[in-house]
This record gives C-alpha cells, structure tokens and sequence, in this order.
C-alpha cells in the first residue's frame, strides 16, 4: 500500500488507495447483507419454514428492510449508563471488525495491505474484539448486560489461547506470517491444501493438520460468540447478554460487527487450511489473462467462505448451547493441550521433511 | 514527513492518555486509558520497524492482560472519595520516584545522543532480506536459547505457584465426570423388570 502510493503521488496515490477501501468495504457490507439473507434462509430450512420471503422477491431484499428499520428507531441511552463509552462500544466492535479485513487477500494480488506478520496482525485485531463487549457491557450499568461482558471476556481470552497454537502450526508448515504467502504454500491442487498437506509425506502431516482444522473451527465458534458458545447472550439465562440496553443503531452496529466478524473466521480458516483463493484443481490460471484469472481464483475464496459460513449456520441451527462450564473445560482441558501437542508434532515433521 | 507527522500524533496520545490514566476519576475509565496507551506504544513499535513486537504488543498486553485488568476493576467496589484523600501524603515519595524516572531517561537520552558510550548497542533497523521475526528468532533462539528458556521456566512457576496457592479439593462435593458418563452402558444404565398388574416393585 505504502509503495502504492509513493508510485502514484501522494494525491491522487491516497485517494486511490482510500477508494480501494471503500470499494472493500461497500463490497464487504453488500455480501454480508445477502449472507445474513442466506443464513436465516439456512435455519428456516433446518426447521422446515420459508424464511424471510415476502420483501423482494424471495425476500432478496429482507437484510435492506431490516437496516432501515434499525436505523430508524430512535436510540434510547439507559440513564445511569456512561453515555460516552456506551455509545463508544458498538463503533469500536465495528471499526475493529472491518480493519482486520485489510490484510485478507481475496485473489493474487488483491489485498489492501500485503504486511509481513498478517496473521499475528489478524490475531491481535481479533483480540481486542472483546473490548467492544466488555465496555458496552460495563457501560450499560445494568446486571444481565455485566454478566454477559464477564463470560464472553472469560470465553475469548481462554479459546485465543488454541487459535493461537492453531496459526502455529500453520506457519511451521510455510515458514511465513505473510498470508499470501500461506495461500501460495498451498498451490497446485486440493492435496496441497494445508488441511491435508499430501506434500509433506512420507509422514502423514494430515493427520495432526485434520484435527487441527477442527479445533481451529470450533474455537472460532466460540470466538465469535456463535452458537453452541453464544453464552455471552444466552437468551435463556441473561436476556440477551451485553446487548439488552441496545437499540436501533447502536445494535445494528453491534450486529454488524459480530457478522463481519464470524465472516473473517470463515476468511482465516480458508486461508490457513483450504488453500485460499487456490482451485481444487490447478487448471494454469497463471496463463490466463489476468482479469479471468482473478475471477477465478475469487470466485474459489468466495466460495469457500460461504461454505464455511454454511457450516457456522448449520452449526447454529442443529447444535444445543453448552453449559459455561463445559465451554471451559473444553478449551483448557482438551484444545489446550491438544494444540500444544500439535505443534510440537509438526516441529518435528517439518524438521524431518526440510532435512531430507 | 509522514512518519514524522504519525511520530507526533502517536508519542501525543500515548503521553496524554497515560496522563490520563493517573488523573481519571473512574478507575475503568483509568484502565481504559491504559490500554489506549499500549496502542499508542505498539503504533511507535511499527514506526522503529518492530512491527513483530508490535503485535505482541497488542496480543499479549491488550489483549490478554488488560482485559484480565479491565475485568478485576470493574469488579472492585472502590470508594473513590477514600482513594483520593490519601493523595497529598503520598506526594512527596511519588515525586521523588517521578524525578528519579525522569533523571534515569535524561541519562539514557543522553547517552544515546553521545555515540561513545552506547556504540555497538544503537538501535540497528531489521537486517535487509530477513524478516522481524526471523532476526529475532535467529537472536533468541540460538545466542540467548538458554536465559529465553529459563525466563520461560521462571514463568511456569509462577504459574504452578498462582494454581497451588488456589487450588482446594473439597470433599462430597458432586462433579460431573464426562468420562464416566460416556462410557456408560445400556446394561448398567437400565432395568428392565416385569410387573404384575396392580402390585409394585417392592
């Protein structure tokens, strides 16, 4: 980016660069209003109703109602809440949710900002996500929305810990915290895929990689407060959590982030595991003229994402909520140690596999 | 110009903010402001090229530490009247620690101007063709491998120290036992037994 606008000017190189984010974003908002479409169509589905089906046709333009609905309610601020830092939570939740996108390479080439240690960077972005929680909890002055920031401060600190061994074990395997230099380690076909990982053998690097892929996916569940670990608004036990004082705008918001959020996770996990914008099979895209190569290599990354976001909404739909204390006993007792096992395991492999 | 111009807005936030956090009335809000510090630090760490330490910055200290922090304060039921009235008592020896601080950092500036006494430690930017972390893993790993292990068995027992200290095992207590219930069997779980109409078990 940085060069980018050094080769272009400092004028017209920064509003180029800043109408690329734009264009990100506007994009980025338009796929998450049909993916909200798509994952309420998904649980309808599940328990055999229709789904939004009345506003445009096939209810195509539901996600649009519902935003001028939210936007125009009128904000209520609870009166002993701290108004600043009430307000101040659903916007940090948001802006958070979208700078992590901007090291996301979604085909060769097009990504806002190609940084060096790009996963250390999504990690650090995604844990602070839980101060829009926290404060937005605390700031409402009310008990079932403290309660609610308590356990979801609690549940994220504990489920980093694996998705932090998890991204480890990616970067053992490429030797790289660039991530498209993680999608490129992947090239040539769905056996090179990390979540396979043929490439390695003679030892079977699929069989520490598989699990890994799990544990990475359930955490990014609870990560992202998705059910079955959506104990933070448990609507069962706290009402709705750290949200129960928001309304209109500042919910949506808050809504907003939480999507953008489980679609970043849906982003992570086909970048580290399912070869990014890679197609199952190398066709020679590279020979092709570029605008239909980066079509194709986007139409992969979009596709993949959406399916993962087809698993997170079946997951939401089939899976009963845990208890908190299970939730806890999962990440410390078993994907703790797990993890820790995986990437001393892969050390190895990939020790043995560099030196023969 | 540019990174001088990001120098002066992120050294700014992060002096007044940690100002802040000693002048806020709201403990929580003092918090807060110390994490807007952190940031502040982690921005200037990309600035000298440390964009690996920056990270860790932001993973380990916001995003680990101070949340814990965060959660402990907000818990507190501090009376902020009583916290205040002890301030003009401990003025002087804070400011005396303040004035050592600030003679400490002239020295170190100081020197670090003066080139003779500082020489091969200056600050040398990452080495061209290798990347942050592989400079520092280089250093870390293979030079200072064995204090960069016992720093991290240090850790480790103060860790086991923390769960020891805590730790209770009380008796009667009812638990549930996953593993147990996992394995339990269709045999040990159910009776089946055939009645007469009109009498019980018993």
């Amino acid at each position: 980016m940085y060069e980018f606008v050094q080769n272009n000017g400092p004028v017209i190189g920064t509003l180029l660069a800043l109408g690329q984010i734009l264009a990100f974003m506007i994009v980025l908002l338009l796929s998450l209003a049909y993916l909200l479409l798509f994952d309420r169509k998904v649980w309808a589905a599940v328990q055999m109703r229709k789904g939004p089906n009345t506003v445009g046709a096939f209810g195509l333009l539901q996600s649009f109602a519902d935003f001028l609905k939210f936007v125009f309610k009128e904000i209520v601020v609870p009166a002993g809440a701290d108004r600043f830092l009430f307000l101040f939570a659903p916007l940090l939740t948001l802006a958070l949710a979208f700078v992590g996108w901007a090291v996301i390479p979604v085909a060769p080439g097009w990504v806002i900002s190609d940084i060096n240690v790009g996963i250390l960077y999504i990690f650090a972005i995604s844990s602070l996500g839980v101060y829009g929680i926290i404060i937005g909890g605390w700031a409402s002055n009310s008990k079932y929305p403290f309660l609610g920031a308590m356990r979801s401060a609690a549940q994220m600190v504990s489920y980093e810990v694996s998705i932090g061994f998890v991204i480890v074990t990616v970067l053992l395997m490429v030797g790289s915290m660039n991530l498209t230099d993680v999608v490129e380690a992947q090239a040539g076909g769905f056996w090179n895929w990390h979540v396979f990982s043929f490439d390695l053998l003679p030892w079977p690097a699929f069989l520490v990689t598989i699990p890994m892929f799990v544990v990475f996916f359930i955490s990014a569940l609870a990560e992202t407060n998705r059910p079955p670990f959506d104990l933070p608004e448990a609507e069962s036990e706290l009402v709705a959590g750290y949200q129960v004082e928001y309304s209109s705008t500042p919910y949506l918001l808050f809504m907003i982030g939480e999507y953008l959020n489980i679609v970043l996770m849906c982003a992570l996990m086909t970048l580290l595991f399912m070869g990014g914008w890679n197609a199952p099979i190398d066709l020679g895209a590279e020979n092709w003229p570029v605008a239909l190569a980066s079509a194709w290599h986007f139409f992969w990354f979009a596709a993949k994402v959406v399916f993962f976001f087809f698993m997170f909404a079946m997951v939401k739909a089939l899976v009963p909520r845990y208890r908190y204390d299970q939730l806890m006993r999962l990440g410390w007792k078993i994907f703790l140690p797990t993890s820790l096992a995986a990437v001393a395991i892969m050390g190895g492999i990939v020790v043995y596999a560099n030196a023969g | 110009m540019l990174q001088s111009a990001a120098f002066y807005i992120l050294a700014g936030i992060a002096a007044i903010s940690a100002l802040m956090v000693v002048s806020a009335r709201n403990p929580v809000h003092a918090v807060l402001f110390l994490i807007l510090t952190f940031f502040s630090a982690a921005g200037l760490f990309v600035l000298l090229g440390a964009e690996f330490l920056a990270m860790i910055l932001v993973i380990v200290y916001v995003g680990a530490v101070a949340v814990l922090f965060l959660f402990v304060v907000m818990m507190l039921d501090v009376n902020f009247v009583a916290l205040k009235q002890g301030f003009l008592d401990y003025l002087p020896l804070g400011g005396l620690i303040g004035l050592i601080l600030i003679g400490e950092l002239t020295l170190v500036g100081w020197s670090w101007a003066d080139h003779r006494y500082t020489g091969a430690t200056l600050a040398s930017p990452t080495p061209e063709g290798v990347s942050n972390i592989a400079a520092l893993g280089a250093v870390i790993y293979t030079d200072y491998a064995f204090f960069f292990i016992t720093a991290g068995l240090v850790l480790l027992v103060a860790m086991i120290g923390a769960i020891v200290l805590t730790l209770r095992h009380r008796e009667g207590v009812k638990r549930q036992n996953i593993h147990a219930q996992v394995n339990r069997t269709r045999d040990e779980a159910i009776e089946v037994v055939t009645l007469k109409s009109g009498e019980g078990i018993g």
